[in-house]
């Protein structure tokens, strides 16, 4: 449709305000870590690093860091070796109950956390309790690796569908044994759907809070954990602040990773 | 090994077979059987003495959640919270969405995706967090808004805007997405039949809107009848369900009675996604 410079001017005010809503309290985060005071008073009056250097000396925040870093790596693990089984079953496949079992992927995601959470949290206790399987890292992982099987189907089955058989085909008729196929044609096609898939599931599984909470045994905390724990105690905003900042730093690298790897469309369903 | 391919590559019902048995295993047994175990135990009740789990079926949680007036209420609120969180965020991202894939040009569409891909990165708490500085009492919004106790502070209204905040990407991409799919023959070809700017939104856009903004409503209702962090953070006293269940689970240790109120949103969702299905909203997911 045409649109009149007049429409075209308000939509692009409207972009910018949206983008100034979005930004704006990140930013806050940031300048607020270099804020001298201890209570936050507003506008801050003197500046200092020394924030910075006390979260580096941090270790119940690196502890966090670490356990986050393991949660991820386990759940990705299983999330990528699932998600692409489905996906291949779903788009090269066609069988009774697809839809349900496609629906059944999406469910987790698709429930509020807090339901997946506790249902986790129940059956540990009334199941793998009595099996003599105690909640730790294991049940974290096992949470986190159920919702982020999504983000890898979601990646994988759109580039199958992009893709389509030909070149497979062409390969067996080469005289390709179905191994060779795999390794000199699927898996170089899917690689980078695979790795962006991966990088959503890592960051999905890292952010986590609600899930964590009700899986998490007794001493594992993972980061978001750690500054939920830290959020309410006035002697440790300073350093929650300054690992709030790292984190929306942190937050450009997978972004652009993922830019390079797949194209803008690797982020486009939340997971 | 070589064999064993030629021979599944032969067989296609066994390599489907294959593909499909460790993914349905682990999603039957880890989360519907989690479920499962979730909806039985919403039937147990604990004892008021010992505090342990009485295994046994009683219809007695539900009766309380449906006797009891702050359950109905609760639900209401979220209910209120998790529309109103969808209202705006459709609201604030259909024009965004526009803009990005209809008007903007090919390059700054790009970086634009990556604008609003970026803080979909960055931590649900620091995102969060970064709202308890801005509403504080005495904070930068009381300031902009000439002193202390001017802004909205916590509350309710905190819990709505925040909530939105945090969301909006998970609006503005699939609605992108579906837009970016419209192609822009469409449109001219609407105008050159002689439809105006609204007509042609109406008659050609809109049709293709519903699907991905359903899509994208999946998230921001689910997320939003679900969360209690958020509310810890900024919503003052406000409850909604999830602080129901974390508090019946954490400091009442009724894991039970936390069964069953968590079945209340289970239930919404699941009407929920049954009647968005016929849109196609869950395709673009």
């Amino acid at each position: 449709m045409t649109l009149s410079a007049p429409a075209r001017w308000a939509l692009r005010v409207f972009m910018g305000f949206g983008l100034t809503f979005i930004y704006v309290p990140l930013l806050l985060v940031l300048v607020n870590s270099f804020n001298g005071d201890r209570t936050f008073a507003w506008p801050p009056h003197d500046w200092t690093t020394r924030w910075w250097a006390a979260a580096w000396d941090n270790d119940g925040a690196r502890q966090a860091l670490l356990t986050s870093i393991r949660a991820g790596l386990g759940a990705t693990a299983i999330a990528l070796v699932l998600g692409t089984m489905v996906a291949f079953a779903v788009q090269r496949f066609a069988f009774f109950g697809r839809d349900t079992v496609s629906l059944l992927i999406v469910l987790p995601i698709a429930l509020p956390g807090i339901v997946t959470g506790i249902a986790l949290d129940s059956a540990w206790r009334s199941v793998m309790g009595d099996l003599g399987v105690s909640k730790g890292m294991f049940s974290v992982i096992v949470g986190h690796a159920t919702f982020c099987v999504v983000t890898v189907y979601n990646n994988v089955l759109a580039r199958l569908r992009r893709t389509g058989t030909n070149l497979e085909d062409a390969s067996a008729d080469l005289g390709a044994s179905p191994l060779q196929t795999f390794r000199y044609v699927t898996f170089p096609l899917i690689r980078s759907a695979l790795l962006a898939g991966g990088l959503l599931a890592f960051a999905l599984s890292f952010d986590e809070i609600i899930v964590t909470t009700f899986t998490a045994g007794p001493g594992v905390t993972t980061l978001p954990i750690w500054i939920f724990n830290n959020l309410f105690r006035p002697n440790q905003a300073p350093v929650v602040n300054v690992v709030a900042a790292v984190l929306i730093v942190l937050s450009v690298i997978p972004v652009w990773l993922a830019q390079r790897l797949a194209g803008p469309e690797a982020g486009a369903s939340r997971t | 090994m070589t064999s064993l391919g030629s021979y599944l590559h032969r067989h296609p019902r066994l390599r489907l077979a294959g593909l499909l048995s460790a993914p349905l295993l682990w999603l039957v047994v880890a989360y519907l059987g989690a479920l499962a175990v979730l909806l039985v135990s919403a039937f147990w009740t604990v004892n008021g003495f010992t505090g342990g789990v009485v295994r046994q079926f009683s219809l007695a949680n539900f009766r309380t959640i449906l006797s009891e007036e702050v359950y109905r209420a609760v639900t209401l609120r979220s209910l209120g919270v998790a529309a109103a969180v969808t209202v705006i965020c459709i609201v604030l991202a259909v024009p965004m969405a526009f803009f990005m894939a209809k008007v903007a040009s090919a390059r700054s569409r790009h970086w634009l995706v990556i604008a609003i891909l970026t803080p979909l990165w960055a931590s649900y708490l620091v995102k969060a967090y970064a709202w308890r500085i801005l509403l504080a009492n005495g904070g930068p919004v009381d300031t902009l808004l000439g002193g202390p106790g001017n802004g909205p502070g916590y509350g309710l209204f905190a819990t709505v805007l925040v909530l939105s905040y945090l969301w909006l990407p998970y609006m503005i991409l699939p609605i992108y997405a579906g837009l970016e799919r419209l192609p822009d023959s469409l449109l001219e070809a609407s105008a050159d039949l002689g439809a105006r700017a609204g007509r042609t939104f109406r008659a050609v856009v809109v049709p293709i809107l519903i699907p991905s903004t359903f899509a994208g409503s999946i998230f921001t209702f689910s997320l939003s009848l679900g969360d209690y962090i958020t509310v810890q953070i900024v919503g003052g006293k406000t409850q909604l369900i999830g602080n129901l269940v974390y508090a019946n689970i954490g400091a009442a240790n009724n894991l039970p009675f936390a069964a069953a109120i968590a079945t209340i949103p289970v239930l919404i969702m699941v009407i929920y996604l049954v009647a968005v299905r016929r849109s196609g909203a869950l395709e673009e997911l």
